[in-house]
């Protein structure tokens, strides 16, 4: 009468949803302090962040020290949407950044089909087709969203209070993941073609890049609510159903990198960490591999910034200065490269170790030591197990299962490398 | 080719276009243009001011050059980027700061010889002093490669990257303890006084204490010309050593092919170490003289010029010598002269710009070799 439910994922789902609801009972029993619910509620945002720079590094093998600039350009964009929503009931921000999104996405994914025909295009040279479409088309949405703000605040003040501001949060968190996305492709497109290294200082020059415009948000960008390196106030902070929101972001982010690596795409992008020359003799488009990962990756890294947003309700640069660029880095290795598990293990665990476990042992007096405790703790755990805590070990719902071999007789095995190659 | 799939057929003569990889050209180009023009006027309009900064950026080039130096060659041989490099400049700049302030080393020659030549005793102080920073520095980096780096040798490279970013916190941690550094800016007491001289079309007169700078004119202090004397001493010195000694062979042959290195009798790990050593040396180095000419220390003050350096040393082309000085050059030089004509604020995104375009127009930096095929 039912499909029969893989075990597996019963286990997974169950898990996950266990995990929340004793959470939930821990928290109105009081076990878990608010300090300990938000440092759960950051450990959700930092393994989505993680979860995106796994699946560049640990399965793309893109080294990218960028995630934290596309965290801030999420984190700031859904908190500019939800302060002019809360403070001065103004869609303009979401509009104009709805069509924004809407409008350059789906040019960007014309034009790739449109240049994709064209042989020889070098990366530098579609990227300045890209870039000027994108300034057309962002200058018509400025045009067009302004037009209909009256509308929509018309509509979205019709509505009740909750209901108009949980419309424009959700839609805010998904918008500033699609913003990170789409200049993480502006980005990506001719800098992808840098070998890894190097990648990785050019990605790292763009986290500084965005630090930099946000510590002056107000006076050369023009955003006055930003308030540039004082930090930004007045974010509504959605407390008693965020950290719902934030696990309910969580968990489709890991269903959608386990289906994505588990479908055709993922072997692809798998093979593309392997060995790209070979992956290329295969056929595969090397580059637009590259550029997906790098694109959803950062698309998480949006989604991540925009909670965090909102869990926080306050943004400064320095929250996402290079030092913390880190972080995720450090997440994902610890964790073990290339292992969801482990990536999602340890963001929670890289929090409490550093902002709860050691406030507790250290004897009052010596709270400074902190980040010189937690070095030697990061550099005993690098020694003891180089290759992260869980290695290579996978969930088994999160684990690729692959069908088993067929034995087969002896007059098909010529063919059985074929199949296995495919 | 299958009928079902019908191509639009390019023009000729925008395939050609293509080709010559035409827009992505005439971007570079039109930001060129943009930069030289904003240049060119700037130069018209005051050369002083112009020279002024140009001056300003080759002391600032000149220690990042240093600086640039160790990460380039600890690339090189290891591939590891170090970034525990700018802290080890930190903690150069520190030791100078109590080998003056405290011990008062730099006086030792007016003591042990109080009739010596007041310019004489203090050039020979300074020297004891940067040497003894040098010390410490290099005594440390062999510690740290030891420590850090030599167990995870044989491991993936990010985790010897991750543990080089350990290091890094450590040490600035550690340093902001009240006991070791503190976390205060503390100012920097210089062990010589400042001269300033002003040069124009009239010729190079020493500025008076107190007294206005003449119109039209370039002002550099002692503090300018010794950064650019002690750098150039310094690097003449390193590339003596590089090409010159016997251990400088052994790093290059390190370099090129460890295994082979190892076969031929070299003792890898003793140059890598050696290798370590000398790159923290330099920084300790310039860590001195970055704190005589911004005089003020605190423990994080290796985080930016370290990432400055790096940046230099990837433009440059990592792994190359002369490319990081060239690359630290242009930094120096972007560094002032942005803040100077294109916006204050914007300088460092402005660096990094620099960086990102270089790096797309020679995707392995300036002196870079193109990177060898994974074996």
């Amino acid at each position: 009468m039912f499909k029969k439910i893989d075990r597996n994922k019963l286990v997974f789902f169950g898990g996950l949803i266990g995990f929340f609801l004793v959470i939930q009972v821990l928290q109105l029993m009081g076990i878990v302090t608010s300090f300990l619910s938000t440092i759960l509620s950051m450990g959700t945002v930092l393994a989505i962040v993680s979860l995106g720079l796994n699946l560049i590094y640990g399965f793309n093998g893109q080294f990218s020290l960028g995630q934290w600039g596309f965290y801030a350009i999420g984190a700031y964009s859904a908190a500019d949407i939800t302060y002019r929503w809360s403070n001065n009931q103004d869609t303009s921000a979401l509009m104009v950044l709805l069509f924004s999104v809407v409008l350059v996405g789906g040019a960007i994914m014309i034009l790739y089909r449109t240049l994709s025909r064209l042989r020889g295009l070098d990366a530098l040279s579609a990227f300045v087709v890209y870039l000027l479409a994108t300034f057309g088309f962002v200058f018509l949405a400025v045009k067009i969203g302004g037009a209909l703000t009256p509308a929509m605040n018309a509509v979205l003040g019709a509505l009740p209070t909750w209901l108009s501001f949980t419309i424009v949060y959700i839609l805010a968190v998904l918008i500033a993941g699609l913003v990170a996305a789409e200049i993480s492709f502006l980005f990506g497109l001719p800098v992808l073609t840098l070998g890894s290294d190097y990648f990785g200082i050019a990605t790292l020059g763009f986290s500084i890049i965005v630090k930099v415009l946000l510590d002056n948000s107000d006076t050369l960008l023009g955003f006055e609510e930003m308030k540039g390196a004082r930090g930004m106030i007045g974010i509504p902070k959605v407390d008693d159903w965020g950290w719902f929101a934030v696990f309910a972001f969580f968990m489709l982010v890991v269903v959608v990198t386990r289906n994505l690596l588990h479908s055709s795409f993922g072997r692809a992008i798998i093979s593309v960490r392997e060995d790209e020359i070979a992956a290329k003799a295969m056929g595969i488009d090397v580059g637009f591999y590259k550029t997906l990962t790098f694109v959803i990756g950062s698309l998480f890294a949006g989604l991540a910034g925009g909670l965090y947003a909102h869990v926080n309700a306050f943004l400064h640069p320095d929250t996402f200065n290079f030092i913390r660029s880190f972080d995720p880095l450090i997440v994902v290795v610890l964790g073990g490269l290339g292992s969801m598990t482990g990536t999602i293990f340890a963001s929670y665990a890289y929090l409490l170790v550093v902002e709860w476990l050691l406030r507790q042992i250290l004897p009052p007096g010596f709270e400074n030591w902190r980040f010189v405790v937690f070095p030697v703790i990061l550099l005993i755990m690098m020694l003891l197990k180089p290759n992260g805590l869980f290695g290579n070990f996978e969930m088994p719902f999160l684990r690729q299962l692959l069908p088993p071999l067929k034995k087969k007789p002896a007059a098909e095995s010529a063919a059985a490398p074929q199949e296995a190659a495919q | 080719m299958n009928s079902s799939h019908t191509f639009l057929s390019t023009p000729p003569f925008i395939e050609s276009l293509i080709k010559k990889k035409i827009l992505g050209k005439l971007m570079i180009v039109l930001l060129a243009a943009v930069v030289v023009w904003r240049m060119g006027t700037a130069l018209v309009e005051n050369p002083s001011l112009f020279l002024q900064q140009v001056i300003n950026g080759l002391q600032l080039g000149f220690v990042y050059a240093l600086i640039a130096l160790g990460y380039t060659m600890v690339y090189g041989i290891v591939r590891l980027i170090n970034f525990a490099h700018g802290d080890v400049f930190m903690v150069g700049a520190f030791m100078s700061f109590y080998a003056i302030s405290r011990l008062q080393l730099h006086t030792w020659p007016s003591k042990l010889f109080p009739n010596m030549n007041a310019t004489l005793s203090v050039g020979i102080g300074s020297i004891t002093v940067v040497i003894l920073s040098m010390i410490v520095c290099a005594l440390m980096a062999i510690t740290i490669e030891r420590v850090a780096y030599k167990p995870l040798r044989g491991a993936a490279r990010i985790s010897a990257l991750i543990t080089a970013i350990g290091v890094s916190f450590f040490l600035e941690y550690f340093g902001a303890l009240p006991f070791v550094f503190s976390a205060n800016y503390i100012t920097y007491k210089r062990p010589f006084d400042v001269t300033t001289w002003v040069a124009n079309g009239e010729g190079i007169q020493a500025l008076a204490k107190g007294s206005e700078v003449p119109a039209n004119s370039v002002i550099f202090s002692n503090i300018a010309v010794l950064i650019i004397v002690a750098s150039i001493t310094l690097m003449v010195l390193l590339q003596y050593i590089v090409t010159r000694t016997k251990i400088g062979k052994a790093m290059r042959a390190v370099a090129y092919d460890k295994q082979t290195a190892q076969l031929m009798g070299i003792n890898v790990n003793m140059v890598i170490s050696i290798t370590f050593a000398i790159g923290a040396a330099l920084a300790g180095a310039a860590g001195m003289l970055y704190a005589i000419a911004f005089p003020q220390v605190v423990f994080w003050m290796g985080i930016i010029p370290g990432l400055k350096s790096f940046v230099a040393a990837v433009l440059g082309g990592i792994g190359s010598i002369p490319g990081a000085l060239v690359g630290a050059l242009i930094m120096g030089q972007a560094e002032t002269l942005s803040a100077a004509y294109i916006s204050t604020p914007m300088r460092d995104a402005i660096a990094f710009s620099i960086l990102i375009i270089v790096l797309l127009v020679r995707p392995t930096g300036i002196f870079g070799e193109a990177s060898r095929e994974k074996a």
